[in-house]
């Protein structure tokens, strides 16, 4: 779906998320740990929103929230992430988009 | 050599049958003074059976009768009488295991009962809250799947203890013993595996019933006083081990260094999530007007937030697995066969305290 690639592409850091979601909430706030300010597209409050959701899992999300793009790259859900920060791989690739405080 | 009498006697219990041919063998060789060291054995048996009955006697020879026209030769009766055994002996041991297995799903049956009583009691208290006349669908029906498959989870997870004790005293005596690194490897890997296998089990009874993992009930009391998010913290097993896996190098002790913080940060981000849930269900169930009869709507909503609970557990899981993953993976061999013995050790002790502390002597009463 062009709208969740152009969106995903538009920003660093892209967060497709449900505002009722607290499992999106929890990355969330991991990003705000890690010093980075995801761009956030709540999918709930799209019209287009079913339409994204099945995008997302076509693209082989299996939330389909939250999914994060870094780079407009597709990096996964909740468990991707999570084993990519432990194994050290996630801070990496979130450098050129941590806010300086 | 007692004479036979043409009189049918039908046989009483099958599982004696094959004494009785015994016994009859025994007769006849002790009669055809057959020095066969086997007939030791068979002439013991005919002595009791000789302390029998009448009745008993009498099958005996009608049983003799019959095969007495069979044999003809002293070693086909021998073999025939070996072969006798054997089939009777596999039968009582089918017997047997038909008996263990009825008496296996009948303790399993009594479990799933139990669970179901203490649940109706359960929702009796819920219900009494509640006013007359309002007849609600769904309260009331216990799931009796989900209890076979809470009362399975518990078998396993006995099972699943025993074999990580099993574990832990081969891991010590292995690594006293100064054995290859290689062999150490299988150590390794196989208990790695065993924590796996408890995620994978418990990943199953989540999806029959979520709040018997999270509650933490099928843990002893010292270890559920540690629970989060229905098992251990990973930042705390990196706090049991790290101290028990000097020396490190540089190198690793950054990559643990990095590892705590990564965890801890993981840790944190999906407590305040929990958080939000238990914010989101309370606020769910206390909303609208408490002068209506009817809450099903507020439940009915809250019972779908509640799904994300099973998401939440399996998650933590999987922090637990990927924290055991990296620390594989940043240690030699032998470090990780002391970190597992460690961390194995640790809960062992946590179990043993939950003993101690449940038989200790109670307090004395002030007068």
């Amino acid at each position: 779906m062009e709208k969740v690639t152009s969106l995903a592409s538009e920003k660093g850091l892209v967060l497709f998320s449900k505002s009722s979601c607290c499992m999106c909430y929890a990355v969330k706030i991991l990003f705000q740990e890690l010093g980075v300010t995801p761009m956030v597209h709540e999918i709930d409050q799209d019209p287009e929103g079913w339409e994204m959701e099945k995008a997302l899992k076509r693209l082989g999300c299996n939330g389909p929230v939250p999914a994060i793009f870094i780079g407009g790259k597709l990096v996964g859900s909740t468990n991707e992430v999570m084993s990519l920060h432990l194994s050290g791989g996630l801070l990496p690739m979130l450098k050129p988009y941590q806010t300086l405080c | 050599m007692n004479s036979p009498t043409p009189q049918f006697v039908p046989s009483r219990l099958g599982i004696y049958e094959p004494i009785h041919q015994i016994g009859i063998w025994g007769e006849n060789f002790k009669s055809n003074g057959n020095p066969n060291t086997s007939t030791s054995v068979i002439v013991e048996v005919d002595n009791k059976l000789e302390n029998e009955s009448e009745t008993t006697s009498h099958e005996m020879l009608t049983a003799s009768n019959t095969y007495e026209q069979e044999a003809s030769k002293p070693i086909d009766k021998i073999q025939r009488r070996l072969a006798q055994n054997r089939e009777a002996a596999r039968k009582s041991r089918l017997r047997k295991k038909a008996y263990v297995q009825q008496l296996e799903n009948s303790r399993l049956k009594l479990i799933q009962l139990e669970q179901e009583l203490q649940r109706a009691r359960q929702q009796g208290l819920y219900m009494g809250g509640v006013l007359e006349g309002s007849h609600i669908g769904f309260s009331g029906t216990v799931n009796s799947e989900d209890s076979v498959g809470i009362a399975a989870f518990e078998m396993e997870y006995g099972r699943w203890v025993d074999v990580q004790h099993r574990q832990i005293c081969e891991l010590r005596t292995t690594l006293n013993a100064h054995i290859s690194d290689i062999e150490l490897r299988i150590l390794v890997e196989s208990g790695i595996g065993h924590y796996f296998e408890l995620f994978r089990m418990k990943s199953t009874v989540a999806k029959a019933d979520v709040f018997y993992v999270i509650s933490g009930v099928w843990k002893t009391s010292a270890e559920r006083f540690f629970s989060w998010i229905g098992g251990f913290r990973p930042s705390e097993l990196l706090k049991v081990l790290v101290p028990q896996l000097d020396p490190l190098t540089e190198q690793q002790i950054l990559e643990v260094c990095n590892l705590k913080q990564s965890c801890q940060q993981a840790e944190d981000a999906l407590s305040q999530g929990m958080e939000k849930l238990q914010e989101t269900v309370s606020s769910t169930v206390a909303g609208g007007p408490v002068d209506e009869v009817s809450y099903i709507p507020q439940v009915a909503t809250a019972m779908e937030k509640l799904e994300a609970l099973v998401s939440f557990v399996n998650q933590a899981d999987h922090l637990r697995q990927e924290t055991l993953q990296q620390m594989s993976r940043i240690l030699t061999t032998r470090q990780a066969a002391r970190g597992l013995l460690a961390l194995g050790e640790y809960f062992h002790r946590l179990r043993a305290l939950s003993t101690l502390w449940a038989t200790r002597p109670p307090e004395p009463s002030l007068p």
